[in-house]
């Protein structure tokens, strides 16, 4: 685990989007440009194909793009806070928290055993207030890091 | 209480995991201990067998196949899907502790196609009757896999064994011979031990269709009078039309019977004694009186009508009886066309074109229209069909190559006006165009199994070839316009499945 699940600048507190693929796309360049993400149009269209099986909207606010691509080095999360919400097909209305979980396809049980762990702990309602209520980016990047521990 | 459950989820890195800890910690807030399986992209560890020997009840919470379901065989179970798990896992706990204490039997290891037993009482009451019908339907298909396929089985060996006539002979002989002089040597015997048990495995067809309508209605209540109204049905020619007719009414009459307020002493032999008796003797009357009567005078009148029509213009006569033959599918109409058929073989000193051979042809041929059609339709549109009814139609295509309309009746049962008028069209113009080639056929039975019996046989399959398309394309643009809503469930639950194992 010498690469941290999510770094400061994987996190945009004030993300403004006109729907989820956008929002989805603001959040995959900042994949991108750390370096995380090979190919973000290829990474994207992974990710809405995932999106279009089933919608990843969960109740309590939160949309959960994700997919498993080969365009992914590294296990990476990065976090959007929308205030305006934006729709993720939850049955309760828009999200304003949004994680994009980025696994690689050929990654081996260590490595996918931390986003096992990152998908527990959103269950947490705990948690999901923790994030919503954190003032910046590096105290989102910091209850994640401490909050997710592989088990 | 202890469950155990399982989640999985097409990606595998997000949803089998939020599943199973919203379900833990569901389970905890309720006093409940429950262990998950995540199956997920992490690789999943197997559960304890001394957990789930533990278990009192399971919960897939799974959008994949699940690894090694037979492990929890025999134990009640909820199937959910692994997005209700996380978005509503209190609920799933409650309905998984609703199920242990109800004692949900489990099916067996054949998920995919286990008989959907239990109704939705809050379901609007259209679904109901679907679901009502899928039920005894999904009862009904591994007789009609089971006992069609036998038959073609012989069909297939009395060729081998028995040359061109072989298929003809197959038929008549008697199952005393199977007793007396049975010879294990003998092709001949072997087929007709092949045929003559699919035909008693195809006698139960419209008994268990319609005892498990009944069923699905009263629950065991309903058992005796469905069955034997069912029976009734068949005895009086009323075909599965009729079983249809006698699984509603027995399954409410039970129901009904079964809500009277008795004094307590009685209350012990109700379901025992007074219901199977009173509701039962109540479908034989009605069966027997009611609708007996008048189907036994409707094919009479039938038959002299189809008599009074020969020699009149023969293509016009080959779309009528093609339209009867796909009309119920082995019932009262179905019957007197081919029996006008089969009767007209009889016939002695016939020439080899004669009339009568060019009408067993037509009979032949749109008798295999309705089966191959649902066989193609459930093919090539698997989103229109049940779980249940894509089982089926793999051997449906059997069956309608055999001449076996009944493999049609599952999918005619569970959606009937669809299914038959598709078949009714097809099946005539089939009829039709036996005639305009000038197909004959002298054997009563065998469908592509007699084909050296049959001339013009290029024809003739051409005929089933085109009436088998258009009952296919009728069928699906009727079922597209109307999708069914227990088809629209077990897709929303397998959407992701499908998509992941195509991934």
């Amino acid at each position: 685990m010498s690469t941290p699940l999510i770094t400061p600048d994987l996190v945009a507190v004030d993300l403004v989007a006109t729907d989820r693929d956008d929002a989805t796309r603001q959040l995959i360049d900042l994949l991108y440009a750390a370096g995380r993400v090979t190919d973000a149009d290829g990474f994207h269209a992974d990710v809405r194909a995932r999106e279009a099986q089933m919608a990843t909207g969960m109740p309590g606010g939160i949309g959960l793009p994700h997919a498993r691509s080969s365009h992914v080095t590294v296990p990476s999360l990065a976090v959007g806070k929308v205030a305006a919400g934006v729709d993720f097909g939850a049955p309760d209305g828009p999200a304003t928290l949004i994680f994009l979980i980025a696994a690689p396809d050929a990654g081996d049980g260590d490595h996918l055993k931390i986003l096992a762990a990152l998908a527990r702990r959103l269950v947490h309602e705990s948690f999901r207030t923790s994030l919503k209520d954190a003032p910046d980016a590096a105290t989102v990047a910091e209850i994640v890091t401490r909050e997710v521990v592989p088990s | 209480m202890k469950l155990v459950a399982v989640s999985s989820c097409p990606t595998g890195i997000a949803h089998t995991y939020m599943a199973a800890e919203a379900l833990e910690q569901a389970g905890k807030a309720a006093g409940h201990e429950v262990h998950v399986e995540t199956q997920g992209a992490a690789g999943s560890t197997p559960l304890d067998p001394a957990i789930i020997a533990a278990a009192d009840g399971v919960i897939y919470a799974a959008d994949l196949e699940v690894k090694d379901k037979d492990r929890f065989a025999g134990k009640p179970f909820i199937d959910v899907g692994v997005k209700k798990a996380v978005h509503d896992a209190p609920g799933v706990i409650a309905a998984a502790v609703a199920a242990v204490e109800a004692g949900v039997p489990a099916g067996g290891p054949a998920a995919p196609a286990a008989p959907v037993t239990k109704v939705d009482r809050n379901a609007g009451v259209g679904t109901k009757i679907r679901q009502w019908l899928m039920t005894g339907v999904s009862y009904m298909i591994p007789f009609v896999a089971a006992g069609g396929i036998l038959i073609a089985l012989g069909f297939m060996v009395a060729q081998f064994a028995g040359g061109s006539d072989g298929v003809i002979e197959v038929t008549s002989i008697p199952v005393s011979h199977l007793l007396n002089d049975f010879n294990a040597t003998v092709g001949m015997d072997w087929a007709a031990l092949l045929f003559q048990t699919g035909v008693v495995a195809f006698g139960f067809l419209v008994p268990v269709l319609s005892g498990f309508i009944a069923y699905a209605i009263a629950d065991r209540p309903g058992l005796v009078p469905g069955f034997v109204g069912g029976a009734i049905s068949v005895a009086v020619g009323a075909g599965f039309l009729g079983g249809l007719v006698t699984g509603f009414m027995a399954g409410f009459l039970a129901l009904w019977i079964s809500r009277w307020k008795v004094p307590k002493g009685v209350r012990g032999v109700m379901p025992v004694v007074v219901i199977p008796l009173l509701s039962t003797f109540v479908v034989g009357l009605v069966m027997f009186l009611i609708i007996g009567q008048p189907i036994a005078s409707l094919m009479n009148g039938l038959s002299s009508w189809l008599n009074g029509l020969s020699g009149s213009n023969l293509i016009l006569l080959g779309a009528l009886l093609g339209a009867m033959m796909g009309f119920d599918l082995g019932g009262p109409i179905n019957k007197v066309a081919y029996t006008f058929a089969v009767t007209g073989l009889a016939t002695e000193g016939l020439a080899t074109d004669a009339v009568q051979y060019r009408i067993m042809a037509a009979v032949m041929a749109a008798g295999m229209v309705a089966p191959l059609a649902m066989a193609l339709a459930s093919t090539v549109r698997k989103k229109l069909f049940t779980h249940a009814e894509q089982e089926n139609g793999k051997a449906a295509w059997l069956l309608g190559l055999s001449f076996i309309s009944e493999g049609a009746i599952p999918f005619a049962a569970a959606d009937p006006w669809r299914v038959i008028v598709s078949s009714l069209v097809g099946s005539s113009v089939t009829g039709a165009l036996v005639m305009a080639v000038g197909s004959g056929q002298r054997a009563p039975h065998g469908g592509i199994w007699v084909l050296p019996l049959i001339s013009n046989p290029l024809g003739f399959l051409m005929a089933v070839a085109v009436g088998t398309v258009i009952s296919a394309g009728l069928v699906i643009a009727l079922k597209s316009a109307k999708p069914n809503e227990i088809v629209k469930a077990e897709q929303a639950a397998d959407a992701q499945a499908l998509v992941a194992t195509a991934a």
